[in-house]
């Protein structure tokens, strides 16, 4: 059989910016010639297989097309072959693997509310501090990596510093550092241990100042400001239209936050505020205003961790749930939450039988990652750089 | 030196080998210390070790990182220029290396000491563009050629005001030769030219703020010269891979990395001779002699090579038009200002 490879897009010819053009001695215009160059999926700042193929007129981007998949490991496909509901959360750890936790809990919200199933207080308590513990965890990389993609390489390690104290709390707790299977439906896999409160109390309390260091030596700083003030605007408008979600929209000065606008959990029992892009430096939906959301949300969930430690109840961490989890046939559900990334939706069908017979999700990242070429054309390639970094893309769920 | 030569070898040209090749194994022995340094000083400011495992506080570490350079499989892409892909690490390193020799380190050496000094290091560190465009057009990579073009752009634009700053300094001095420049300032620190040169008092005082100015800029634009963070675009690692070195691997590799750390030395030294001094010592006649003076010499020069390490590792990048505004719009007419004034001053004064 013949195989037939899709051609890749043809290159539009309305570019924001015109192609470079000589004007000779004699009053001639010659047309200068664009390059086509492919960045990634080996590039040191595409945060993974990402391919961009971008079209250059000299450091000027006219055009760029992302290219995804070399990460795909058919996520979708393995939830609905599985044995049971259960072990599909292992894989959902998997699709964003800088914040496994929220991956688990986006799917094992979906699956309780199909099955009507409460979890105790408890529960839903240690689930909101491990969900902001990850989303600092997850903002800490975004940050650092931004910081190299910006060419300052000391911020990146005093984000992992810090990062590295998040790991160890999730390591004393669930024994793994990375993609913990932590959440189980109808509640978590195992009670905090003992030590962990009083741990988490003293993290926070040397989080706080960590913050302030690195928007002093980075976020402020003159160069960094210069680079990414005004860079890769996002407007309003542009971000809906895209479906864009999460701190990138919020950099674009819409106050939308699921954690607030669509609430799950106990979140509605704390005092925070979602950050939104206020362009006190640049206009509001550039690179800086992404970066500084960040900046500020890790500021909010320490605010939530520490009023969760504090009222902290206690009691069981299961509830009473089935053996056999079997959802009502042609049961389906869409539950969205709030991932570091925007919202993470997860659409599953039930047929009755014990394991799932479609999982759909949807990843922040995936559809923040398609404004991309909208907002670098005429942008040059030092900038793309960045522009892609403030995006905060993870390929693992971008391609799933 | 030379007559101390002179009285052990009868032949000139073993003379002039011997001579030519002391800033070689200086280079070397001065690229072990600072990729050290370097490691070190850029592994505390982040908060951690470094090398640690081989030999004490990992001492062996750049010897080791050297051996395996050169143990390297040498590659040369397929489609590659061969011949400029050869050549290119040579004609940078070899550039780098010959301003080494108007250098002076010490009141009796320097490896030629003739009128235009300044003006031969301004030439021949020139030459290290052709190397740099050289590399990157041959690789036959397009993240290469950017960079090579940068680099380019780069260095060419950043020569105008390091060109306008020495001349400052040779207005002041009245000499381009590099060993009178320092002996026009020898005895003590309030006759080096940063802090107005050796003047009467209200003379230098009128002339302190322009020569300050100039050598901050002077500093900024041997940074740039050396395409060190803030200005390390020809090789942004997150933008162009490595640049216009990407292609190479194993000596090839080697000769770029100690024509840059070579060429670090070389800009460092240019400022510690024009404005800090040179070889002669901060405290007058105490200290100061022949050998002294490289010690004097070196220590400044290093001192500065510090500087701009800690500079690297705290900044991040800057884009290719600021790049570009930088030297075009804040350097150069501000260097032209000091220019005037300096010339003013020493008319009329």
């Amino acid at each position: 059989m013949k195989t037939v490879f899709q051609q890749s897009p043809t290159l539009p010819t309305d570019y924001t910016v015109a192609p470079g053009k000589i004007t000779t001695t004699t009053g001639k215009t010659i047309r200068t010639e664009e390059m086509i160059i492919n960045m990634g999926p080996q590039h040191p700042s595409t945060h993974g297989v990402l391919r961009l193929e971008i079209v250059v007129d000299g450091e000027i981007i006219l055009d760029c097309i992302p290219h995804i998949g070399y990460l795909h490991r058919c996520f979708e496909k393995q939830a609905e072959h599985m044995t049971n509901y259960q072990q599909v959360i292992p894989y959902a750890d998997r699709m964003d693997y800088c914040s496994a936790i929220t991956n688990e809990w986006g799917y094992v919200l979906a699956v309780e509310r199909m099955l009507k199933i409460e979890v105790p207080e408890r529960v839903e308590y240690i689930r909101v501090i491990m969900a902001e513990l990850q989303r600092i965890a997850s903002h800490l990389i975004a940050v650092g990596t931004y910081a190299i993609d910006s060419g300052a390489y000391t911020p990146f390690l005093y984000c992992f510093i810090d990062r590295e104290k998040i790991l160890d709390l999730f390591e004393m707790t669930c024994g793994a550092r990375l993609l913990y299977n932590y959440f189980w439906i109808g509640g978590l896999s195992h009670d905090l241990p003992p030590q962990f409160i009083e741990k988490a109390k003293e993290f926070c309390k040397y989080f706080r100042p960590r913050i302030k260091m690195v928007n002093d030596l980075f976020t402020y700083n003159e160069i960094f400001v210069k680079r990414t003030a005004n860079v890769g605007v996002l407007p309003k408008d542009v971000a809906i239209n895209y479906a864009v979600s999460g701190p990138q929209l919020r950099g674009s000065g819409v106050n939308w936050d699921l954690r607030r606008d669509d609430p799950y959990s106990v979140y509605h029992k704390f005092e925070w505020e979602p950050q939104v892009g206020k362009g006190e430096i640049g206009t509001v939906g550039d690179c800086w205003n992404r970066h500084i959301v960040r900046m500020r949300e890790m500021e909010q969930s320490v605010n939530i961790i520490e009023q969760a430690l504090a009222g902290l109840p206690s009691g069981d961490v299961q509830s009473a749930i089935p053996k056999r989890i079997r959802p009502e046939k042609d049961a389906e559900i869409y539950v969205r939450t709030e991932s570091p990334r925007g919202e993470l939706g997860y659409y599953i069908i039930s047929d009755g039988s014990t394991s799932p017979f479609r999982v759909k999700a949807r990843g922040p990242a995936f559809v923040n990652l398609s404004v991309l070429p909208e907002i670098v054309r005429g942008a040059m390639i030092a900038d793309l750089i960045l522009i892609a970094g403030s995006i905060d893309i993870v390929l693992g769920e971008v391609d799933r | 030196m030379v007559e101390f030569l002179q009285n052990i070898f009868t032949n000139d040209i073993v003379i002039t080998v011997l001579l030519s090749a002391i800033p070689l194994v200086f280079i070397i022995a001065y690229v072990l210390v600072v990729l050290y340094t370097e490691m070190k000083i850029s592994a505390h400011i982040q908060d951690r070790l470094a090398y640690m495992i081989t030999g004490w506080h990992g001492v062996l570490q750049p010897i080791a990182d050297m051996v395996k350079l050169l143990l390297k499989e040498d590659i040369i892409p397929e489609r590659a220029d061969r011949l400029l892909f050869r050549l290119a690490p040579y004609i940078t390193f070899a550039a780098t290396y010959a301003t080494y020799a108007v250098i002076p380190f010490s009141s009796i050496y320097i490896g030629a000491n003739i009128q235009l000094g300044a003006f031969f290091i301004l030439a021949s560190s020139s030459l290290v563009v052709i190397g740099i465009l050289m590399a990157g057009w041959s690789s036959n990579n397009k993240w290469s050629l950017i960079g090579g073009l940068r680099s380019a752009a780069q260095m060419i634009s950043y020569e105008i005001p390091t060109a306008l700053a020495i001349i400052i300094a040779v207005v002041i001095t009245g000499s381009m030769n590099l060993q009178d420049v320092t002996i026009f300032q020898d005895g003590g620190i309030q006759n080096w030219l940063i802090f107005g040169g050796p003047f009467p008092l209200t003379k230098k005082l009128l002339l302190l703020p322009f020569t300050i100015i100039t050598f901050i800029i002077l500093f900024i634009a041997s940074i740039a010269e050396v395409n060190r963070t803030p200005f390390d675009l020809p090789e942004a690692e997150s933008e162009l891979v490595q640049g216009f070195f990407t292609e190479y691997s194993g000596l090839r590799f080697a000769m770029f990395y100690l024509s840059e750390y070579a060429n670090l030395f070389v800009v460092s030294a240019v400022v510690v001779s024009l404005f800090l001094g040179g070889w002669s010592s901060p405290f007058g006649s105490f200290m100061s002699g022949p050998v002294w003076g490289i010690f004097w010499f070196v220590t400044k020069s290093y001192l500065l090579v510090m500087l701009q390490i800690w500079i690297r590792w705290t900044l991040p990048r800057i884009r290719v038009d600021q790049l570009m505004h930088v030297s075009w719009k804040v350097l150069t007419p501000w260097l032209f200002v000091c220019l005037l004034a300096v010339g003013g001053i020493l008319v009329m004064v």
